[in-house]
């Protein structure tokens, strides 16, 4: 369960669920999360789960650190469920023009692009967390085969769309952002909608997998526009 | 009857409707935005006699010159602002911050720029005719949403108006005071950084960079030194978390920052503080002093304690 809480500043209780990522760990923090959501409690104004952490917002006015540590503490989260999932199909276009570090992951992993896809393919990945902008899924794990580094100098522009790589992760671009992941390919598919009911296509604990598509599909999606 | 609006004649810098922000949407990766500086946002709309909640202009820098049409609204403007209303017939008022104008048909409102700090406010008595996004006026530009389509307010457009019945005459006295120190709770990452780094960090100058917007706000000054790791499994973020990335430089994240990041964390700026850190400009020297828990929650109290004096000032 949680192994330490610690206050983040005044205003935000952050708990550390140990220092391994893995699906187990992180299924626990979205159950925390699920029910923390569910019993909403007076004064929390926003919760972040992560791989194998979660932090807790609250309102200074209305609470405390202290009353909000001894909330969390005595939650009752043993029985532990597997959270409601769902199969997320994502297009991916692997054409030169969207795979801007193709050359570097081919020279990193000595595979070629067709290799490199099939890798990428060939299975269901599980999404740790959404953010950093938003909507953008924290998908893994990626076969070790292609797994590596960030780009030495991040991009100042990363094109909204673009699907990347880097250590044991994937993820897409939902936005032009900033970033340093590898990327390999392009999605013309919504993933952060505007639709209150509705915003993220892919949620933590989802299922995901990716499919390859001919430049002409890509642009009768257009979705991105 | 057409409605009260205003016409854009230039944009300014990075305007953008605002209000106390949005809650329980940063595990999709949406940050609370909404106006930077509290203090400021609230008496705007005290003034202005609007709901404590409602929607404001916020531009930093560099605001907007927009051009009212219809019969008669009031407005105001909080901050260090300089800003003057030009008349139909050309005539000029130079403009007071915290206290109302009223605005006639073809009246312009020329914001010329903030002084000495980055955010002003604009209210309009009635508040403006927008939409909210999943229950709130704020506006996270990175990710297009929030009244106006997510976008800054751009040149050419109509801002309609709501309605009002009458005029009104209000104002304030009150002044924004500079503090010595911005006050700051210990990272959870505090002991990764070396000893001498840490007592740069609580006794030497900072300079904000020009690398700094809604999102964040990077410094410099001396390097802070990694002694450990300098990245961390990506995990949330929140308003005046300060990470240190490999370069040493301190970055502060303010009200739309990215809501997960690998960097570790140095430091907490108090949520007493955040305003007036937020409104240094690239260029100003700040100093850090390092306070706990107890003492931060006793200035939080006598922050809010002091907004509402202010408040009930108001005539």
């Amino acid at each position: 369960m949680i192994k330490n809480i610690y206050n983040l500043g005044d205003a935000a209780l952050y708990c550390d669920f140990g220092d391994t990522v893995n699906k187990e760990t992180n299924l626990r923090v979205i159950n925390y999360f699920n029910d923390i959501r569910e019993k909403n409690i007076i004064g929390i104004k926003n919760i972040a789960p992560s791989y194998n952490k979660l932090i807790i917002y609250f309102d200074l006015e209305l609470t405390n650190y202290k009353k909000i540590k001894d909330i969390v503490q005595n939650l009752d989260i043993s029985t532990f469920e597997a959270a409601k999932t769902k199969l997320v199909k994502i297009p991916v276009c692997f054409d030169d023009e969207f795979a801007l570090d193709l050359e570097r992951v081919e020279k990193k992993t000595g595979l070629t692009k067709k290799e490199i896809i099939n890798q990428l393919v060939a299975q269901k990945y599980f999404c740790y967390m959404t953010g950093f902008i938003a909507g953008m899924p924290f998908l893994g794990d990626i076969k070790e085969k292609i797994r590596l580094d960030r780009l030495e100098t991040p991009r100042v522009k990363v094109p909204k769309g673009s699907v990347g790589i880097t250590e044991q992760f994937c993820n897409i671009y939902t936005f032009e952002s900033p970033g340093g992941w590898n990327i390999i390919g392009n999605s013309p598919k919504k993933v952060f909608t505007k639709d209150p009911t509705k915003l993220t296509l892919i949620d933590p604990g989802d299922e995901v997998e990716f499919f390859e598509i001919s430049k002409k599909e890509y642009s009768k999606f257009n979705e991105q526009k | 009857m057409s409605k009260n609006s205003f016409k854009v004649l230039r944009p300014g810098i990075n305007t953008t409707f605002q209000d106390l922000g949005r809650d329980n949407l940063y595990h999709v990766g949406l940050p609370f935005s909404g106006a930077i500086d509290k203090r400021n946002f609230l008496i705007a709309n005290s003034l202005i006699t609007n709901r404590e909640d409602d929607a404001v202009l916020e531009f930093a820098y560099q605001g907007p010159l927009l051009e009212f049409s219809g019969s008669q609204t009031s407005i105001v403007i909080t901050g260090n602002v300089n800003f003057k209303i030009i008349k139909k017939d050309a005539s000029e008022i130079k403009g007071e911050c915290y206290r109302t104008y009223n605005l006639n048909n073809k009246d312009c409102l020329d914001i010329i720029s903030t002084e000495k700090s980055v955010y002003g406010y604009l209210t309009v008595k009635g508040g403006f005719q927008i939409n909210k996004f999943c229950n709130s006026y704020s506006t996270t530009v990175r990710a297009e949403v929030g009244p106006n389509d997510g976008k800054k307010i751009e040149i050419g457009q109509t801002i309609i108006l709501n309605d009002v019945d009458s005029a009104i005459e209000k104002s304030l006295e009150y002044l924004n005071s500079k503090i010595e120190f911005i006050r700051v709770i210990k990272g959870t990452n505090f002991d990764y950084f070396s000893e001498d780094s840490i007592k740069d960090f609580t006794s030497k100058d900072f300079i904000v960079s020009k690398l700094t917007d809604r999102m964040g706000m990077r410094l410099s000054g001396p390097k802070i030194k990694n002694l450990k790791k300098t990245n961390i499994k990506s995990e949330g973020l929140g308003k005046g978390v300060i990470q240190v990335p490999a370069d040493g430089d301190p970055i502060v994240m303010l009200s739309d920052h990215g809501t997960i990041g690998g960097y570790p964390k140095i430091a907490v700026v108090i949520s007493a503080d955040y305003d007036k850190l937020a409104q240094c400009p690239p260029g100003e020297k700040i100093k850090f002093k390092i306070v706990n828990l107890k003492e931060a929650e006793n200035l939080y109290k006598i922050y809010t304690m002091e907004t509402k004096n202010i408040i009930n000032k108001i005539r």
